[in-house]
């Protein structure tokens, strides 16, 4: 109990109180850059800088994006394959949940650096059959490389998301499915009208940890931007915040940022958990 | 009980095991229309698993072909085989620096996660077992650092860790992936599930003092949930890679994944770094997928235990 709190303590709460008391400050380098920097009270300045910086409200836009494609696409797919594989014509279930869940035992910065190998032209069989079938995609494309970062996001999720939507939908009694079809429903109307509602708090769970997890997404930009030119070094707010920190070496922004990041997930949380319990609810 | 959560699953009653036909087959009427649906389904599910297998089947057989072969054979069919001299180069390079970020990894994982753990079912049960005041509150406090995303704290702390000195030293990657709040909440509802209150009362009876009875009475107990609570640790801090980028800048300190990223960074100027960054990759997964394969029981009743509220 002690040591966890201590722990806590050392490296949540107090990081947060420092983050607070760095983003008042801004470095300025006195004279000519001789004597070294010196700390200058700035109030507020950081975060009007990081709100009328262009690249930190970008990130977001970028990220927003990334959420419209990523997460129904994931969270749909993860749920359809649940269903499936939950279905009662479907064979060979342990092989496919263990082949679903693979991925998710790779690291996240080892499968994007497969991805970004089986992206580039020469060396992977995706870019080949491509281009026999004489289709013309560059995954590192100013338009195409957000797909890119959602496709390496899925691969990793989507089979995790559907062992747990898969495990509640096994909490569904018998005796509910066999009233529905005694009633004479198909297996489809089953499936989206019985078993989908009696998993919602899986779902909204789902939802939640796949949006905060979202906001944080740094690996796979990283990686794809490495070759995709147009995506930039501060594409995600975890890669703007590193960048100022570690490029710029401007830490009152940094830190007021990551300050302001935080702030957004937290109101993501809010609004992702209060519009779930009203589905829930309906 | 609380009325909190749901019990988790207990190894001893494990959830039903998929693909033991729980549920029957269709009855026979309706098998004409049937046979298309099942074809179907399995049809979706196939292409499905060839997408999540093929980057896997794409890394192993890349990584038996030699950096010539790399770029001139068909990716999916064998070129010579190279595979045990990739590995000879990869261990070789840089005098072994490969392998000693597989130590790396090892310390700040597993050593990591077992520390961690031990930490997270300490404090759970504690929060289960013991009354004291604002206990709620501070479990409430614990469920808010759930959803403190870690990224945001990275920076922070790593402006602290230069403050203390301690950038560029193991300490700066273990310290920050002892906590584990979510590991705390999951410890608190398995001691609420396994751990009988009167089998501690009958403990302290028979004089053994309270270390001593968590740690000879609840422990054993907690051994599934301490399994599963491990495996989450783990996995978090195996995907800990823009914290260790940010800590660390000796790379003799690198961890496995950050180690292949900065190979990769200079595969454009080293271009016989590309067989080595694929080779390493997949020495660096095997075990992990590994690992999986055998506690796969465990993981299922982790996820359920966190997933079904």
């Amino acid at each position: 109990m002690v040591p966890f709190f201590a722990l806590f303590t050392a490296v949540t709460v107090l990081p947060m109180l420092y983050a607070a008391w760095m983003s008042l400050f801004r470095e300025e380098s006195s004279g000519l850059g001789f004597g070294g920097t010196e700390r200058v009270f700035a109030g507020f300045g950081n975060f009007a800088e990081a709100l009328g910086d262009e690249a930190f409200l970008r990130s977001f836009g970028n990220i927003a994006l990334y959420c419209v494609l990523y997460i129904p696409a994931m969270v749909g797919g993860a749920l359809i394959l649940a269903l499936l594989v939950d279905s009662t014509m479907a064979r060979a279930r342990r092989f496919f949940q263990i082949a679903y869940f693979l991925p998710h035992a790779v690291p996240g910065l080892i499968a994007s650096l497969i991805w970004l190998y089986l992206y580039t032209p020469g060396l992977s069989p995706i870019t080949e059959v491509l281009d026999t079938l004489g289709a013309n995609w560059n995954f590192f494309g100013q338009d195409e490389a957000i797909y890119s970062v959602v496709n390496i996001s899925a691969w990793q999720w989507t089979g995790y998301n559907m062992i747990i939507f898969y495990a509640g939908l096994q909490a569904v009694p018998r005796e509910v499915l066999e009233a529905a079809t005694v009633d004479g429903s198909g297996a489809l109307r089953t499936a989206f009208q019985i078993k989908v509602p009696m998993i919602r708090p899986t779902v909204v769970l789902t939802l939640l940890f796949t949006c905060v997890g979202a906001i944080q997404l740094f690996d796979a930009p990283k990686l794809v931007q490495l070759r995709a030119n147009t995506m930039g070094e501060d594409w995600s707010p975890t890669m703007f915040i590193y960048t100022a920190a570690f490029k710029g070496h401007d830490y009152g922004l940094a830190a007021a940022s990551s300050l302001l990041l935080a702030l957004v997930a937290g109101l993501l949380s809010f609004v992702v958990t209060k519009l779930g319990n009203r589905w829930k609810a309906s | 009980m609380s009325t909190q959560t749901a019990t988790p699953d207990a190894p001893p009653a494990p959830t039903p095991r998929p693909g033991t036909g729980r549920r029957p087959s269709p009855p026979p009427a309706r098998r004409t229309r049937g046979l298309t649906s099942r074809v179907m389904v399995n049809g979706v599910l196939a292409v499905v698993a060839v997408y999540t297998l093929m980057p896997l089947t794409w890394l192993l057989i890349a990584a038996t072909k030699n950096y010539r072969d790399l770029f001139a054979t068909n990716p999916f069919s064998l070129g010579d085989f190279h595979l045990l001299s990739n590995l000879d180069a990869l261990f070789a390079y840089n005098d072994g620096l490969y392998g000693r970020w597989l130590l790396n990894s090892l310390l700040y994982t597993l050593v990591a996660a077992v520390l961690s753990t031990l930490v997270s079912v300490a404090c759970g049960y504690a929060f289960d077992k013991y009354a004291f005041r604002g206990k709620e509150k501070l479990f409430g406090v614990v469920l808010v650092g759930v959803l403190i995303p870690s990224t945001v704290v990275q920076l922070p702390l790593y402006l602290m860790a230069s403050r203390l000195g301690l950038v560029d030293t193991y300490w700066a990657v273990l310290i920050p992936s002892l906590v584990n709040p979510f590991g705390v909440y999951l410890a608190r509802v398995f001691s609420e599930g396994y751990v009988p209150g009167e089998v501690l009362e009958a403990a302290r009876v028979d004089g053994a003092g309270e270390l001593q009875t968590f740690t000879k009475v609840a422990l054993p107990m907690l051994a599934p949930g301490f399994v599963t609570i491990f495996l989450f640790s783990f996995t978090a801090n195996w995907n800990n890679f823009y914290g260790a980028l940010m800590m660390l800048n000796d790379e003799r300190l690198y961890p496995v994944n950050l180690g292949l990223f900065m190979w990769n960074q200079n595969v454009y100027q080293q271009p016989e770094l590309y067989p080595l960054v694929i080779i390493g990759s997949l020495v660096a997964v095997v075990p992990l997928i590994v690992a999986f394969l055998c506690l796969q029981r465990f993981w299922r009743s982790g996820l359920t235990a966190g997933a079904v509220k």
